[in-house]
């Protein structure tokens, strides 16, 4: 217990020593040391529990209701101004909504809501953790020399805020702490609503107009699902008496069905699934630590995470399959989305919309192999995009450009950035890594349920095949040789991207021991059967990765045995492979340009079609249950 | 033992059998076309001669990634041969696949950059169908491995008529065949020159051609899996779809890719979906 409790405070602790501190240079050693710590917390917590059955801990403690209740006071209370402020009336009415709502439900059952455990630990919370603490704590160091960069190119657009950033992004890692461990619904929907409040505040960081409508959209939207997720909470007291995780699990499906949809109904919008998605593609004006830290890795992790822990229950509903419906679409059009798209991080982040939906898939479903894939997806996900946020976060910086377009010629100008990004994509995409893996256990875990749903698997994924490859090849095409721009990154940004990196490999390598030690155990538990790789196809897997891997080694015969000549232009070559004799021999550059297939997968129309599609989905998930 | 015979018989007869009917395939379109042809044995005069050739190069790296494609392509091979996991088949096969198209744009010039970006929109488009044949197959057979659905007694084309209907749809991309040789091209055309293998020559593009052929015995073992329970019948139908396929490739003109994306995706869904549900209804 000491470790769970300790891992949920002692961020938010740093957080405020961190507000305290004026200087640069000791606030960033402080950032480094507190997330050492945090990051070998999770390790430690991983040796010290993985052999044990879940814990659950009373934790009960005197004035954490009230302190509770307190903060989500005072956070209603901050919103509420906010909204006021920039004339924001639903954010107002939503917010105090949903305060009123909890506030009222407390006051009235006074002492009678209490829960037997309030926080507890399993092998899934262990997985998050890890996914929290260890790459979390990765972007803080990042966003150390990242933020000193991004204040030098804004000096005079943006206020240095960097103290409240810091503090926010540790808060925040607390918070995420608070939803895996709670196990006592209320507390879970406290730190929910913190990642809510820190989400919006962070997104807003630039101050522009741009930032703060769309800092107001994602908050709107994710105190709607607050808003749900009170409701759920509420009627859940009501028709069954308690208010614990676990036991909603345990009595499954001789509860009632209406709050556990309310409650993925919040899950759905933190993790941004149709209609609900421009809110995470707005986010991305924040700081890019910030969308690698909230809006990829780890908070819309959360929503997913919760819809997973109560897929056990929708499995063989209607409600489970139109949420698999949802995620289905959400990855279909997300992924196409991605097509046409050309500005590097909004690709990035409809790729993520797109994998969040592809684990809502699974977790609609809920069947124990969809479960075992989900939880796969979440972790090579978070690290292989993570990797991509932080490269391209660096690139942003050096080219001044986030157009994938200027990206042409990098594995000259920024060799060792691009070299990450490729392996960030293969770990996306491509077999024999880790996101590849999973999209093969989804596809069984389809087939084996129903295969109709797999047509958004099959469409989809042939969709991701074009986007990442296409921008992968653009990354090695080199059109006009030009300098180097890679010197003068700090180590503290290398190190994050070294160790991201290595981890994509690693975890693609580690792979059947992270199942059989945390998946397989947690699943097993669940549903009492658990699905793995077979040995054969490990064995493949192994051997695949291991040729992939040789393929720096060709490059010792770089240039040899070979005769450079110039790229054939139409035999109208000037100078150079990059130039030749136009009309009237004028000497033209050469440019060549991606496919984006707008006519096709246009943004708009198709992010449309999808919202109507899911709309009917949730009015015919409701229709079922009132 | 029986999985390391495979194997050598894979790695020897497969470029043997794929270079025979590529001469095979050059034969019988110069009759179509009322000309003599080339002898049988042309296609392994072609790679004995480009292996002489001086290695001409754009970028210096660009021939690791064909070095790579070709080792995948037998890789993704042997898989399929000793009766391995069909779906990591088709991963291993995609891997492949990317090699090559990222050393078409490695190399840096426009026509090899145009051949990748209408390659990769050809995996795009095939991909689907690829993935459907594999699911149709295990709603069948009740098993991804190869060695399983070829064990199955009645021949799965009873089945999956209309997933067979789309993986002959889609052969002239796998083959590189008229009417969907949009990315290389072996005949002249002005606008691609030869698209995607562009940049490559000698030893490169010898292993172009022999991966290539390693590709094609594959695809057409694919083609096998439909007729596998009788497989004197299985060969037979096999070659008789190739003829089909150098027959399509003489009598139609090339499309444009809008034709290819949608022509593909729309058979995928009409045919390919349509299978799959009505082995769905029928299973319940």
């Amino acid at each position: 217990m000491f470790w769970v409790i300790s891992l949920i405070v002692f961020p938010l602790i740093s957080g405020l020593i961190l507000l305290g501190v004026r200087n640069d240079f000791a606030r960033g050693i402080i950032v480094k040391i507190a997330s050492a710590i945090i990051c070998l917390s999770s390790v430690r917590l991983l040796t010290m529990h993985f052999p044990r059955e879940s814990v659950f801990f009373p934790a009960e403690f005197i004035f954490a209701g009230r302190l509770m209740l307190f903060f989500e006071l005072m956070m209603a209370c901050y919103i509420v101004y906010k909204g006021i402020k920039h004339k924001r009336f639903l954010t107002v009415a939503l917010a105090s909504l949903q305060t009123l709502a909890l506030v009222a439900f407390e006051i009235m059952f006074k002492g009678k809501v209490r829960a037997d455990n309030n926080l507890f630990i399993d092998k899934l919370s262990i997985i998050m953790a890890l996914v929290i603490g260890v790459i979390g704590s990765l972007i803080c160091v990042y966003s150390v020399g990242y933020m000193r960069d991004f204040h030098e190119d804004y000096r005079k657009e943006v206020k240095d805020r960097r103290r409240s950033f810091n503090f926010l992004q540790f808060a925040f890692l607390s918070a995420m702490f608070g939803i895996i461990f709670s196990n006592n619904l209320i507390w879970l929907y406290f730190f929910w609503e913190i990642t809510t409040v820190c989400s919006f505040v962070l997104i807003a960081y630039k101050g522009t107009e741009e930032a703060n409508n769309n800092a107001f959209r994602a908050l709107e939207l994710n105190l709607l699902g607050g808003l749900a997720f009170v409701l759920g909470i509420i009627y859940l007291y009501f028709s069954s008496g308690f208010i614990e995780l676990d036991k909603v699990v345990a009595i499954g499906k001789a509860g009632a069905l209406l709050p556990i949809v309310l409650l993925s109904f919040a899950g759905l919008i933190k993790s941004a699934q149709l209609p609900f998605s421009p809110w995470l593609v707005g986010a991305m004006v924040a700081p890019t630590p910030v969308s690698a830290l909230l809006h990829s890795s780890t908070m819309v992790k959360a929503g997913v995470y919760l819809v997973l822990r109560l897929a056990v229950v929708l499995q063989g509903t209607l409600c489970g399959f139109m949420i698999a419906f949802i995620g289905g679409t959400t990855f279909l059009v997300a992924s196409f989305v991605a097509i046409s798209v050309s500005d590097a991080k909004k690709v990035l982040a409809y790729s993520t919309i797109a994998n969040l939906g592809l684990i809502v898939l699974c977790a609609g479903i809920g069947t124990y192999e969809a479960v075992w894939a989900g939880i796969l997806l979440i972790i090579f996900h978070a690290v292989a995009k993570c990797l991509l946020f932080l490269c391209v976060g660096v690139i942003e910086h050096k080219v001044h450009s986030r157009n994938i377009e200027d990206m042409s010629g990098l594995i000259v100008t920024m060799p060792k950035i691009s070299i990450m990004m490729q392996i960030g994509m293969a770990g996306m995409f491509l077999a024999p890594f880790g996101m590849l893996i999973s999209k093969w256990a989804v596809l069984k875990a389809l087939v084996d349920y129903n295969p109709l749903l797999a047509i958004f698997v099959v469409f989809g994924s042939s969709a991701t095949l074009f986007f990442w490859v296409k921008w992968m090849g653009k990354l090695i095409t080199v059109t006009n040789p030009s300098e180097r721009k890679e010197n003068k990154i700090a180590w503290n940004q290398w190190f994050p991207l070294f160790a991201l990196s290595s981890l994509t490999i690693i975890i693609c390598g580690f792979f059947p021991l992270v199942s059989q030690v945390l998946i397989e155990p947690y699943v097993k538990e669940v549903y009492g059967q658990a699905v793995t790789m077979s040995r054969g196809n490990l064995v493949i897997m192994a051997i695949m990765l291991a040729m992939v891997m040789l393929f720096p080694l060709s490059f010792i015969n770089y240039g040899k045995k070979v005769k450079v000549v110039d790229a054939y232009l139409g035999g109208a070559n000037a100078y150079n492979s990059t130039q030749f004799y136009g009309a009237l021999g004028r000497v033209r550059d050469m440019e060549m340009k991606n496919y984006y297939l707008e006519k096709y997968f246009g943004e708009r129309r198709l992010i449309k079609f999808g919202s109507v599609l899911c709309v009917i989905s949730i009015a015919i998930m409701l229709a079922i249950l009132i | 033992m029986k999985v390391l015979i495979l194997i050598l018989a894979y790695l020897f007869l497969a470029p043997l059998v794929g270079g025979l009917l590529s001469g095979i395939d050059r034969k019988i379109s110069a009759r179509m076309q009322g000309r003599i042809g080339p002898p049988l044995l042309q296609p392994f005069y072609d790679i004995l001669k480009l292996m002489e050739k001086e290695t001409l190069v754009v970028r210096r790296s660009q021939n690791f990634y064909i070095l790579f494609f070709l080792i995948f392509m037998i890789f993704t091979g042997c898989l399929f041969f000793t009766g391995g996991d069909i779906l990591l088949v088709i991963f291993a096969l995609t891997l492949a696949g990317i090699f090559f198209i990222l050393a078409a744009y490695k190399a840096s010039s426009p026509y090899s950059f145009l051949g990748a970006q209408r390659e990769l929109l050809q995996s795009m488009s095939y991909e689907p169908i690829v993935i459907f044949s594999a699911i149709g197959m295990y709603m069948v057979t009740k098993s991804f491995y190869v060695f399983e659905i070829i064990s199955f007694k009645t021949p799965l084309v009873y089945y999956l008529p209309g997933l067979l209907f789309c993986f002959i749809f889609i052969l002239p991309m796998k083959l590189r065949k008229s009417p969907f040789d949009l990315a290389a091209s072996l005949h002249a055309h002005q606008e691609l020159v030869s698209g995607i293998t562009t940049e490559f020559s000698g030893k490169a593009l010898a292993m172009i051609e022999v991966a290539h052929w390693y590709e094609n015995v594959l695809v057409m073992g694919f083609i096998y899996l439909f007729f596998a329970a009788t497989p004197v019948i299985a060969i037979g139908m096999t070659l008789a779809i190739y003829f089909l396929v150098v027959l399509i490739d003489n009598t139609f003109a090339r499309v444009k890719w809008q034709t290819a994306l949608k022509s593909c995706w729309i058979t995928a869904i009409v045919a390919g979906m349509g299978n799959i549900i009505f082995l769905f209804f029928m299973a319940r």
